[in-house]
């Protein structure tokens, strides 16, 4: 009987997180259009974002586009299909590869980071000194973040795929002696827009995801010190699961739209 | 002196605020006035509902009822516009100063004149505010420093200097000198005494130390189980006989 209580309270709790979730997005789509913008704030979270992130989006694009083809190169071999390598990874790596797996690592960068950021200000009580001084701290410090890293997202999947492209390129003139140009021929005829545009999408809702989950926990951060690791580590932990939900629904609709 | 305070016009009047988190009931109907130019101070034991009811004060709490009036106008009914509109008019130094990690002191001072034009002006140069603000608090020289590089008794200062930029007519003082040490508490206490006679503000102080509030006080409020059990001057309190009230002096 205990533990049938245990279950409904768990479901009741998971209900109300994601009541208060939904209603956490409606206010930042509200604050959006709402006068002043805090357009200094926003260039300088993208920023913050963007460029502090590239490093690490670039050396896993890398790695997975050389571990990608080094894996993938010997059952081509075997079937006499190698010289589709190239459409093979390309299309693998902007349709998914590309999206979920810088999206992930955004999720650990980002969202961690913004969820111990804002996790600290509210203990620290300066939520409540923005809020004292004037400034409505909804709008200047969860609307920045949100937009940023809904804008920044995309942007880094298109760089961390190109480095994956051409991680995988370099395995390709090692082991097989393709050209660069030759490679990329390839990658863009075997890509369309078909598969560029869905991921684009799909990768501006990961970034408003990761943007959403990081301020929502951060900003309810409670309990002292300690919530603020509660808060950096759920907030991780929600947009993971978030971000594979996401993914599952826009392949499910990508494949309603165009012929996959 | 304090006969000629409570004359004066009644700037902030709090009748039978009551808030409960739950089943703990913290306000439980407090009363306060506080007029023009006075230095209240509130002492409590912990838990006793201080800071909550200063933070019902400025807005950052909503009471479950009772009615706050600060300069004419009902603070639960005020829109958000018209609420920072009167916050500009209140000062609030926090208990942990709560400085802005991430912003230089030049910045932090900065951060509450960007939203209010209607006071100041578009200003296209802040430098004269900024610097006049650090220079109340004798800090002129930290103005480029981060708030990690500063001591607790300067992050103190910094934060009463970001309170004192927009140049409020009521401050509240959250523990000023709680966190340190009796030395630095008591320039701290100087500071706010020199403040309060610049720039005529009236000022609520919540604190556990009898030096401060020996020094700073016109006028004393006792706050237990949420209600305000005694009130009177510093002198009268101090030599009461009720032993609840005792035990705050002892």
């Amino acid at each position: 009987m205990n533990a049938i209580f245990k279950i409904i309270e768990l479901i009741k709790s998971f209900l109300l997180e994601i009541g208060e979730l939904s209603y956490f997005a409606g206010r930042f789509f509200r604050e959006s259009f709402r006068r002043p913008f805090e357009f200094k704030e926003f260039l300088r979270q993208c920023f913050y974002m963007g460029n502090r992130s590239l490093l690490l989006v670039a050396v896993t694009g890398f790695i997975i586009g050389l571990v990608f083809t080094l894996q993938s190169r010997p059952t081509l071999l075997e079937f006499g299909a190698v010289s589709w390598m190239p459409s093979m990874v390309s299309i693998s790596i902007i349709r998914e590869i590309g999206p979920i797996i810088t999206a992930l690592i955004c999720a650990g960068r980002i969202g961690s980071g913004i969820g111990a950021e804002l996790g600290s200000m509210r203990v620290t009580e300066q939520i409540d000194a923005m809020e004292v001084s004037g400034t409505n701290p909804f709008k200047y410090l969860v609307v920045t973040r949100i937009m940023a890293t809904t804008l920044m997202l995309p942007l880094l999947v298109f760089f961390g795929d190109a480095i994956a492209l051409f991680g995988s390129y370099l395995v390709e003139n090692v082991k097989g002696h393709v050209s660069f140009l030759l490679y990329f021929n390839q990658v863009f005829n075997a890509l369309e827009f078909g598969d560029l545009i869905p991921a684009t999408i799909k990768s501006f809702f990961f970034g408003f995801a990761i943007g959403l989950v990081g301020c929502f926990k951060g900003y309810y951060c409670k309990k002292g010190t300690a919530g603020v690791g509660v808060a950096a580590n759920s907030a991780v932990v929600y947009t993971s699961m978030l971000l594979f939900i996401i993914d599952f629904i826009a392949v499910f609709v990508t494949n309603i739209f165009y012929d996959l | 002196m304090s006969t000629n305070i409570q004359e004066r016009k009644i700037i902030i009047e709090i009748k039978d605020l009551k808030k409960s988190y739950g089943d703990n009931h913290v306000l439980n109907g407090f009363n306060m006035t506080l007029h023009e130019g006075e230095n209240l101070v509130i002492m409590g034991k912990s838990g006793s509902g201080k800071s909550v009811m200063i933070k019902c004060l400025i807005g950052l709490e909503t009471a479950d009822s009772g009615s706050i009036m600060v300069m004419g106008e009902q603070i639960g009914e005020l829109s958000r516009t018209t609420l920072d509109e009167i916050r500009t008019e209140i000062g609030f130094l926090f208990q942990g100063s709560a400085l802005y990690d991430s912003m230089t002191v030049r910045e932090n001072l900065e951060f509450p004149l960007r939203r209010h034009t209607k006071k100041f002006g578009v200003l296209k140069d802040t430098t004269p505010l900024v610097m006049q603000a650090l220079e109340n608090v004798g800090l002129a020289h930290a103005v480029n420093l981060m708030p990690a590089e500063l001591s607790g008794g300067m992050k103190r200062r910094i934060a009463l200097a970001r309170t004192l930029i927009l140049q409020p007519k009521i401050i509240l003082y959250d523990e000023p000198t709680t966190g340190l040490d009796p030395i630095t508490a008591k320039e701290i206490l100087i500071l706010m005494k020199s403040i309060q006679e610049k720039y005529n503000t009236s000022s609520i102080i919540i604190t556990h130390d009898v030096d401060c509030a020996r020094v700073i006080s016109n006028r004393m409020i006792l706050l237990v189980e949420g209600i305000n059990y005694a009130e009177g001057t510093f002198d009268e309190l101090s030599t009461s006989t009720d032993p609840k009230v005792q035990a705050f002096f002892k």
